[in-house]
């Protein structure tokens, strides 16, 4: 198997190896694809008990400085100076053009700072765009810093355990506290649909508290493998798939990742990146979109797969497909010309040669458990 | 029954009165993943070695299989259809996935033996 010769790990490297995990390069990180387990196996434990994953190959970026959060709204289509303290939302950063550079979890942390998580394989290009457009702010990487997702129905047990504070968080809010004496901060969110925490804590505490988490009998680590399914079957981009630069968040059917105030008719229109672009969007409609399908028969449909109308003519491509575990059938997102984006719309893709039926579907594929009190 | 010889895609056959049976080695299953689908070929489809002939996917991806050696599909494991995970708990067994008439000058020398298959995951995995 190849190995690059500047592939990194994460604290908990050994910890992988040692559950079994199969550790393959991603992102320039040597990650765990999956464990003896397997990917179906992972995905249920994550949909009925807690799931562990290592998601440190993602960058935690901290800026800082007076003026942060409207100096970050030119680069983010957000209302972040409505964000309470301790809060966060889901953002884009957009291009000039409209598209998307990257998608990342933005939480203010005070007045003026804010805590930001962006794609591992990105993260480098962000610190750049965010350094070349917001010079006078303070953008510091916690490079030393690991991040651990815990998600799952049973999450919120184990949590409630270790830091009471944590556990009484609702959805997309996070605070300051400590999980067996050990300094971190949790978030209430994940990347699976279900209810969860994510914790960001300094590498030297990182083992200790995934000790504390993997003490429970309903705890068991995650890899990547299954981190996909269960992001898919939640209808939950993927950047480099399911979203890129070519593609607006209009487009990518992330129109309520656009703040109100932000577009036409809101206190502040406009004034970010791409902004004329992607307002244009939603006030015109697209031509294309971003839609779920639940695929018939039991061949799993990929990334790359044409769609095809019934008369055989090309509307769309595929962006990520699978077999959904939990569903117990292929499911998969693509992009479609905006005539076939209703839901019920009959349509095919090209599978080796073969035509295999899919519908298009409402997403979320498998409702999301999100804790909102 | 034959002796079970292997090749470098790491299929397995069994060669009886010049019918292979032919399957995927429990190493390629592991490294494939939970297997979910099985595409199997036509029967009385004429196989030269090295054709695609049939497809097993896993949750994750999606694993080619090309024709060991050249012959006629003569059966398919149908089951594979309705219960690919088959595939899964028994790859080479309950799970062998098609046989083929060999043609006369089918060429098996470059099969290896257990213990020369076993010698090749082990330097190759």
């Amino acid at each position: 198997m190849f190995k690059a010769p500047d592939v990194k790990r994460t604290t908990f490297y050994d910890y992988h190896v040692e559950a079994g995990g199969k550790m393959v390069p991603f992102a320039g990180y040597l990650m765990p694809v999956q464990y003896p387990g397997g990917i179906m196996q992972e995905h249920l434990h994550a949909r009925d008990k807690a799931g562990l994953f290592d998601v440190s190959h993602m960058g935690q970026v901290v800026v800082d400085g007076e003026g942060a959060a409207a100096a970050l709204e030119r680069l983010v289509p957000i209302d972040l100076e409505a964000l309470a303290i301790g809060q966060q939302t889901y953002a884009t950063f957009t291009s000039e053009t409209g598209g998307i550079l990257d998608d990342l979890i933005v939480t203010r942390w005070s007045e003026t700072c804010f805590f930001l998580v962006v794609n591992a394989a990105c993260k480098e290009q962000d610190i750049k765009h965010l350094r070349e457009h917001l010079g006078d702010l303070e953008i510091t990487e916690l490079s030393g810093q690991s991040l651990l997702a815990l998600q799952g129905p049973k999450a919120k047990d184990v949590v409630g355990e270790l830091s009471p504070a944590a556990n009484d968080l609702l959805f997309m809010n996070g605070c300051h506290t400590t999980i067996g004496g050990v300094e971190c901060y949790v978030t209430r969110s994940g990347y699976t649909g279900e209810d969860g925490f994510e914790i960001s804590v300094k590498n030297n505490g990182a083992l200790a508290i995934a000790d504390q988490l993997l003490s429970y009998d309903e705890v068991q680590w995650i890899g990547l493998g299954a981190r996909d399914s269960l992001r898919l079957e939640a209808g939950l981009c993927l950047y480099g798939h399911d979203m890129d630069a070519s593609k607006s968040p209009i487009e990518a059917g992330l129109n309520w990742s656009v703040s109100r105030s932000r577009r036409e008719g809101g206190s502040k229109p406009g004034g970010f990146l791409g902004s004329d672009q992607i307002l244009k969007h939603l006030a015109d409609g697209v031509s294309k979109k971003r839609v779920g399908f639940l695929i018939e028969g039991r061949a799993p449909v990929r990334e790359g797969a044409e769609i095809v109308d019934t008369q055989g003519n090309v509307v769309g491509v595929i962006t990520s497909g699978g077999f959904g575990p939990t569903l117990q059938t292929p499911i998969a997102m693509g992009y479609v010309d905006a005539e076939f984006c209703a839901e019920g719309t009959k349509l095919d893709a090209l599978v080796r040669g073969k035509n295999r039926a899919m519908t298009v579907v409402k997403m979320p594929m498998v409702p999301q458990r999100y804790f909102r009190g | 029954m034959g002796e079970t010889v292997y090749t470098k895609d790491h299929e397995w056959l069994v060669i009886v009165d010049g019918i292979a049976t032919i399957g995927v080695t429990s190493f390629a299953r592991e490294q494939l993943g939970d297997v979910v689908f099985v595409e199997l070929p036509e029967i009385g489809a004429l196989l030269t070695k090295g054709d695609e002939v049939a497809v097993i996917e896993s949750v994750k991806a999606a694993g080619e299989i090309n024709a060991p050696i050249n012959g006629t599909v003569l059966e398919v494991n149908e089951t594979l259809v309705d219960e690919p995970e088959l595939l899964n708990s028994s790859p080479e067994e309950g799970g062998w996935m098609f046989k083929i008439t060999l043609d006369e000058d089918s060429d098996i020398s470059g099969l290896m033996n257990k213990a020369e298959y076993q010698n090749y995951i082990a330097v190759n995995a």
